[in-house]
């Protein structure tokens, strides 16, 4: 590693700057220094875009403070803004991704673990790779022409049918809105789940299946009472990376939630998120306030992708660790 | 065999072939976006798509050769924006730096990596766009280059630290200096794994949509130059496919077509560079 240094060990100030000067000739303190401001600047130029999120949406938080995340009046003519709707409108579509993407990604990770041998999983898992690749807006079209016509003929008027006594599943089915959003950002998350539940899984010490195992449970018993307890703090990581990538998508929602500000109980209704509603307005913003007001959105789903990323990274490396410190032993 | 222990063995079956169902749905997933792709895209394809400009709306025919040039031009930029930042941004994380400089860099690094497209292009609209009033592929190319740093940086040093330590004291002991160690044996033994990274880089920002729509914006016309808003492949895509016009959709299919297969490739080729599956040629 970086561990090999070229002063002289018992060295004093003068041998230390004789030392520094032969580096300089070298080239070595330059070499230094420029790969030092390349690193630097990736810092810098996060700060930035903390500062310029902070900065730029001094506006309303000092004209709407809390009320801007309670109110759900959203007029730019007379300069009111309140952000419920979308706040609501991004959390209700996150949680039914998850609703999809956790069974569905868990079970998938399970059985690429567990079950598959290595080459199969291996080769499943390039796959699954592949599927986290493809863009956004792809996912957008196929949202639009596959899934809204698919929810508006079959889906929603069977739900409708079945579960229809729930305020969850009401109203028209317009194929657009919160559930549609919700099923296309599952499709988006599920390769997130998968991939790091599979390595999180793959972690686990082999003694714990084989104890398991010899203590007389079946093969589920063994995977679904030890070894996915063992895994389950990297699990949730990889549910809160997919709730990160989740809150903060942009294109395939826009392309299927409506882009209507309502806050219904309904799933089928149209609704709006807080990234559609940046991706619409930010380039046509009528006034400095309605602008701010934008920003200070990107600043919640800033912070609220930060905080959740963090947790995750802290739980998978957690885990993962504690894999590696038990199979040694 | 005791009922219990027969019910015990029944659901251990059910609930593995359940995962098994789970993993084959989640796979199949990919393959019918490719074949929804290829069946619908592909019959939209045709020389013209390449080559020509936009029809205006009622026309049919046209093409999206703009867009693809444009989103030529803002890969470019983003490539010389964000790798150079990356790769020495790497190379001080793993040759230089200490514990402190190395973290802070690094939590910078992820915390980059996480923040949300939309408001990648939130910044990238209010530091290069609005001070200049008007929008740019230059702007484009720094919100896409933005984008790239944080995975060039994190998997290069990675790769940079699988590097056997021996290495760099074989060299030393040669009488090298530091930066020609790094130069001339750190980096070519890493050279696979930095490739790989790059093209990673390059693949997932090739198809961002959300920065693009504050910065290079669109254009139905040919970009005069830097300095002036341009169409991309991804942003095409979006104004086309919600339009009302079928011929429109028919050009957002062929260019989702076009998108996809150029991202699929990249990956594709990546891991085989570095599961040592294609020779790379060392310079």
């Amino acid at each position: 590693m970086a561990t090999t240094t070229t002063t002289v060990p018992s060295a004093g100030p003068i041998a230390g700057l004789r030392s520094f000067l032969s580096r300089l000739r070298e080239g070595d303190e330059i070499a230094r220094m420029i790969t030092f401001l390349f690193a630097a600047s990736v810092v810098l130029l996060t700060l930035l875009l903390v500062f310029v999120l902070w900065q730029g949406s001094v506006l309303p938080r000092h004209k709407f403070g809390f009320s801007f995340f309670r109110t759900s009046v959203w007029d730019p003519i007379f300069g009111q803004f309140g952000a419920l709707p979308f706040i609501y409108g991004t959390l209700v579509t996150a949680a039914v991704s998850l609703f999809i993407a956790v069974p569905l990604g868990i079970g998938a990770a399970i059985f690429l673990a567990e079950l598959a041998p290595p080459r199969i999983s291996d080769t499943l898992e390039f796959f699954i790779d592949l599927l986290a690749a493809v863009p956004s807006v792809i996912f957008g079209v196929l949202g639009v022409f596959i899934v809204v016509p698919l929810m508006r003929q079959y889906i929603q008027p069977a739900l409708k049918h079945s579960l229809g006594f729930l305020p969850l599943f009401q109203g028209p089915a317009y194929g657009i809105g919160f559930l549609t959003a919700g099923v296309v950002l599952a499709i988006m998350v599920i390769p997130y789940i998968i991939s790091v539940s599979r390595e999180v899984l793959l972690s686990v010490p082999r003694d714990q299946r084989e104890a398991a195992l010899s203590l007389g449970s079946t093969r589920w018993e063994a995977t679904w009472r030890v070894v996915v307890p063992f895994a389950r703090p990297g699990i949730f990581g990889s549910i809160f990376l997919a709730l990160a990538r989740a809150l903060g998508e942009t294109m395939a929602v826009t392309m299927v939630i409506g882009n209507t500000p309502i806050i219904s109980a309904s799933l089928f209704s149209p609704g709006y998120s807080i990234a559609a509603v940046i991706a619409n307005e930010l380039t046509e913003a009528s006034s400095n306030l309605h602008y701010q007001s934008l920003i200070e959105l990107g600043l919640v789903l800033f912070l609220l992708t930060f905080v959740l990323n963090g947790l995750a990274r802290l739980l998978i490396v957690a885990t993962s660790q504690r894999g590696r410190a038990m199979g040694h032993t | 065999m005791s009922p219990h222990l027969r019910w015990r063995k029944f659901v251990s079956g059910f609930m593995l072939t359940m995962t098994g169902v789970c993993a084959l749905v989640s796979v199949s997933v990919l393959f019918l976006i490719l074949g929804y792709l290829v069946y619908h895209g592909g019959t939209s394809i045709s020389w013209n798509f390449f080559t020509k400009l936009p029809a205006p709306v009622g026309e049919s025919g046209g093409g999206m050769a703009n867009a693809i040039v444009g989103s030529g031009k803002l890969l470019l930029l983003a490539t010389l924006f964000g790798v150079p930042i990356g790769f020495l941004g790497a190379i001080y994380l793993a040759e230089f730096s200490g514990g402190t400089t190395a973290f802070v860099v690094r939590y910078a690094a992820d915390l980059l990596n996480g923040v949300p497209s939309i408001v990648i292009g939130m910044f990238a609209y209010s530091l290069a766009v609005l001070p200049f009033k008007h929008f740019s592929t230059l702007a484009g190319g720094f919100a896409l280059g933005l984008m790239m740093i944080p995975i060039t940086l994190r998997s290069t040093e990675e790769f940079l630290r699988a590097v056997p330590n021996a290495l760099r004291e074989a060299s030393m002991a040669l009488g090298a200096s530091k930066w020609k160690t790094i130069i001339s044996v750190i980096v070519p033994a890493a050279y696979r794994g930095i490739l790989t990274a790059i093209l990673l880089a390059f693949a997932r920002v090739a198809g961002e949509t959300a920065p693009l729509l504050f910065t290079a914006l669109g254009n139905s016309f040919w970009s005069p130059g830097w300095n002036h808003p341009t169409a991309s492949l991804p942003v095409m895509i979006f104004t086309y496919a919600i339009a009302p016009y079928d011929d429109w959709h028919r050009q957002a299919w062929a260019a989702g077509l076009v998108l996809l297969g150029l991202i699929l490739v990249i990956n594709i080729v990546a891991r085989a560079i570095l599961s040592r599956g294609i020779a790379v040629p060392r310079s």
